[in-house]
């Protein structure tokens, strides 16, 4: 791709960026951090075609490292962040299930 | 092995690019946050695959079990982590990020003589390498291998400008000689970079800069995107960089903090920051059956839970103790300071964790006019949140940072475990106030004995 549309691609997904997370509650904030640090991981496509083209096993050796931690930081983020939205969402299943809380929610619904 | 054509690849990476974007915006509502989740797994995988399918790649099993290994060591840490550490492990994940961007680029630099191609290759370089380091040293300070304090030296910022011209300098020289020699040289100025950028930063802004460093690592990404020729790269990159950088500003608003100034703000001096001495004066203990008391017959409780509180686990115990206290007709609310916990949102994420209902969390606008009404505000593992040197003390670390004003609060109790100052490491006036009692222990037990206390009343 010619340098000019890749600059133009660039600078819209800057807007876009900046749009998508205009408004996010601070509730939101460590999960979005953490959502978003996992889409960097994407860099394991730089990475395996790095590998691919290598020759030399030193080269080799350094892309396959390169390799390892992109896809630490790829699966690691997104489970992650699956496992703190999980507690968000299973909230109210969960309070239903436990007696103990069974009251909370009475409570707050008689608000 | 079969190629996929041109057109087809650009379109999955099309694809991939837009599930991303999906991801941000789904990750920015409550309800569409998990879903948003998977959706930027799903547009991750796709995008592993098209890899697979239409790069001509050698080494291909090399590479596969390099993919196992590096899943194999994530994803058990990453489901196993107790949620109280997950910041330094969302720190961890990101400085490894930035180190994969930089060694990419760091093996291009022979694939290329185009000197536009090799600025890109130098600005990954640098940018991987400070987020690598950097996040290497927040992750230091979040799991506590090293102080929380702010370190500064005489001679840091002399220092971190030498560190930045020599690298902007090497960059130079990388960019028109292509020498792979000055190319790891400068990674490492761009280490020591990341190292001497976080080492100044207080423990209480750690979790802003790993999200400034998110974003580095999104630059980074877009950048080695340019040099690969790969659009997906230099979208999800700039996607990152760009909602890494609103998310910074937006964190650091909630503590009243502008980014520049939790940079540099040691590098001024006069950084109060740092009395870890426990103080002499006194302050007045009382027993779990005293707390039983004022709580038990007062009209209205706010609690207030820190990480003190998530530390121990008592978060049920602290759910049961409202109950018991509102069988006997009393109000009581949870106040959740916007930074409570070690990052913004942390403590929501926590409570969720202890199945507290979502409904009896208060966020701080919503109680704040609320404590000069309670009887009893009570403060479990909470400190920095709470204290009001962030309104008074113009050289503390926390100073601008909006307060939960439990000091308006007919009385005040803490639950704590010592008199150690709390993660920003400066003291809180409000303990030596006339109307603040504190219960030492573990938050947990002590929250137990308050409820058996309340229960025998």
């Amino acid at each position: 791709m010619d340098g000019m549309s890749l600059l133009t691609v660039t600078v819209l997904a800057v807007f876009v960026g900046f749009e998508v997370v205009s408004k996010v509650s601070s509730t939101l904030h460590t999960p979005l951090m953490s959502g978003a640090n996992a889409i960097h991981g994407i860099i394991l496509v730089g990475a395996i075609i790095v590998a691919g083209q290598a020759a030399d096993p030193g080269i080799l050796a350094v892309a396959l490292l390169a390799v390892v931690l992109a896809t630490a930081n790829l699966v690691g983020g997104f489970v992650v962040t699956d496992r703190m939205l999980h507690m968000f969402r299973a909230r109210k299943d969960v309070v239903r299930q436990e007696a103990p809380l069974k009251e909370a929610t009475g409570r707050e619904d008689a608000k | 092995m079969t190629l996929l054509d041109p057109v087809w690849t650009s379109l999955l990476y099309l694809a991939a690019a837009v599930f991303f974007i999906l991801a941000l915006r789904g990750l920015s509502s409550p309800r569409t946050a998990r879903r948003g989740n998977l959706i930027g797994a799903f547009g991750a995988l796709l995008a592993v695959v098209t890899v697979f399918l239409s790069a001509r790649l050698d080494n291909i099993p090399w590479i596969i079990g390099a993919i196992a290994v590096g899943s194999a060591v994530a994803a058990p840490v990453a489901r196993r982590v107790q949620m109280t550490q997950m910041p330094q492990l969302v720190a961890l994940f990101n400085g490894v990020g930035g180190g994969a961007a930089a060694l990419v680029a760091l093996l291009e630099l022979s694939h290329t003589a185009d000197p536009w191609v090799r600025v890109a290759i130098v600005f990954t370089l640098l940018v991987g390498a400070v987020s690598f380091a950097g996040s290497g040293v927040t992750f230091a300070k979040l799991q506590e291998l090293m102080t929380t304090r702010p370190i500064v030296f005489p001679g840091l910022p002399v220092v971190m400008a030498a560190v930045l011209l020599a690298a902007v300098g090497t960059a130079v020289a990388v960019v028109l000689t292509g020498s792979l020699a000055l190319a790891v040289l400068l990674m490492v100025l761009g280490l020591a970079a990341g190292v001497l950028l976080v080492l100044p930063v207080g423990g209480a802004d750690v979790p802003i800069v790993i999200s400034l460093l998110n974003a580095f690592t999104g630059l980074a990404v877009a950048a080695s995107g340019v040099v690969l020729g790969n659009v997906l790269l230099v979208v999800a990159g700039t996607l990152v960089g760009a909602s890494g950088t609103i998310l910074t500003r937006a964190m650091a608003a909630a503590m009243g903090r502008s980014v520049a100034g939790i940079l540099f703000g040691a590098f001024k001096g006069g950084s109060t920051a740092g009395s870890t001495a426990v103080s002499e004066r006194p302050v007045r203990s009382s027993s779990a059956e005293d707390v039983a008391v004022l709580l038990g017959y007062a009209q209205r409780v706010i609690i207030v839970p820190g990480y003190g509180l998530a530390v121990a686990q008592g978060q049920h115990t602290a759910a049961e103790l409202a109950l018991a206290l509102e069988a006997r007709g009393i109000e009581v609310d949870f106040a959740i300071h916007p930074v409570a916990g070690r990052m913004p949102g942390h403590m929501n994420v926590l409570l969720a964790e202890a199945n507290v209902p979502y409904e009896s969390l208060k966020e701080m606008g919503e109680i704040n006019s609320e404590f000069r009404m309670a009887d009893v505000a009570l403060v479990v593992g909470a400190n920095d949140v709470v204290n009001p040197a962030a309104k008074t003390s113009s050289g503390s670390p926390i100073y601008g940072m909006p307060i939960l004003e439990v000091a308006d609060a007919r009385q005040v109790i803490f639950l704590k475990r010592s008199m150690r100052p709390g993660f920003a490491g400066i003291e809180n006036e409000l303990l030596y106030e006339p109307q603040t009692s504190l219960l030492f222990g573990d938050a947990k037990d002590s929250l137990a004995k308050v409820l058996g206390a309340v229960k025998a009343l």
